[in-house]
């Protein structure tokens, strides 16, 4: 009876979802690209900064955010900065036709059900993290981005890194 | 000439049918939507009525209008969203418990028997149980006294 209650116990401390924090290496692992073909991971583009983007079509607020996220990454492209959107909780179709309604240049990858979300300890979609040249969390946002977030809040990062 | 003419008439005729019997739907989105789950909400798709769970009907929708049987729907529906859509609790934390407390009971159980056997082996009879045989002290003296109050 003991076992069971310390086993509940754990469980009810332990919900399944991973705590991440700024200064942790990124969870990453190897994707199947979209709208594909090929396979791609945020590891290939150690040595930049790269502001990860977990999002899903039926988000609404990511509809706002991707064309966001494209002028970012097009402003800062020449600046060794990326962007990497990650689609999770979701279906490739529904995926793919989002990118055709919100296109992006920036790299897609697709997650299969919620195992990036997961990794990531996210609680829901938008949700973006920004990653240092050396792989390692540099800042958490767990919401959606605009402009003046990007301005204010992730750019100094890059700038101030940058100067050193 | 008539048989020559016919044939690609009765070609024809067998490519629809076999098309529409393809087509036919073998199950329901009802049905299906009782039967997975909104990954997102963790509820019963059929519950939830959320962005997410919409895309996820219209994509059941999808296949069952595409003549989809039940379990190919469900393995696509796992291909699309992971293990999460059924109906089933995840081999990991708190949810783990529901693979493993079910499996502690059953060891238990049969770690209890085992000793109860034993004791019961050991002793004749079953532990607790009535003992065999006549009263005998105090109690055949008190039968004695009940018998002979009712002098049958």
């Amino acid at each position: 009876m003991l076992a069971v209650i310390g086993l509940l116990g754990f469980g009810l401390l332990s919900k399944g979802r991973a705590k991440i924090a700024v200064g942790d290496p990124v969870p990453d692992k190897v994707l199947p690209a979209l709208p594909g073909p090929g396979r791609g991971s945020i590891a290939e583009h150690r040595g930049e900064w790269a502001l990860v983007n977990l999002w899903a079509s039926w988000c609404i607020p990511c509809r706002q955010e991707a064309p966001v996220l494209e002028r970012f990454y097009r402003r800062n492209r020449a600046h060794n900065v990326t962007v990497i959107g990650i689609d999770v909780e979701d279906n490739r179709d529904d995926a793919v036709a989002f990118l055709h309604e919100h296109p992006t240049t920036y790299p897609q990858l697709r997650s299969v059900g919620d195992e990036r979300s997961a990794a990531f300890g996210s609680s829901g979609v938008p949700e973006n993290f920004l990653v240092d040249p050396e792989g390692r969390l540099a800042l958490i946002w767990r919401g959606p981005v605009d402009e003046a977030l990007l301005r204010r809040r992730v750019e100094p990062l890059i700038r101030g890194r940058a100067r050193h | 000439m008539l048989a020559a003419a016919a044939l690609p008439l009765v070609a024809a005729l067998l490519t629809l049918v076999a098309t529409a019997s393809a087509a036919a739907p073998k199950t329901s989105v009802t049905e299906i939507e009782g039967e997975v789950m909104c990954p997102i909400c963790g509820t019963l798709l059929e519950l939830s009525d959320s962005p997410q769970a919409q895309r996820e009907k219209a994509y059941v929708a999808k296949l069952v209008a595409a003549g989809k049987s039940k379990a190919e729907i469900k393995d696509a529906l796992v291909t699309q969203y992971g293990r999460s859509v059924l109906a089933q609790p995840k081999a990991s934390g708190f949810d783990l418990s529901a693979y493993l407390v079910p499996l502690i009971a059953i060891v238990v159980a049969i770690v209890l028997l085992g000793f109860s056997v034993l004791r019961w082996r050991r002793t004749g009879s079953p532990p607790d149980g009535p003992t065999a045989g006549a009263p005998r002290g105090a109690d055949a003296e008190r039968l004695e006294a009940d018998l002979s109050r009712y002098d049958l």
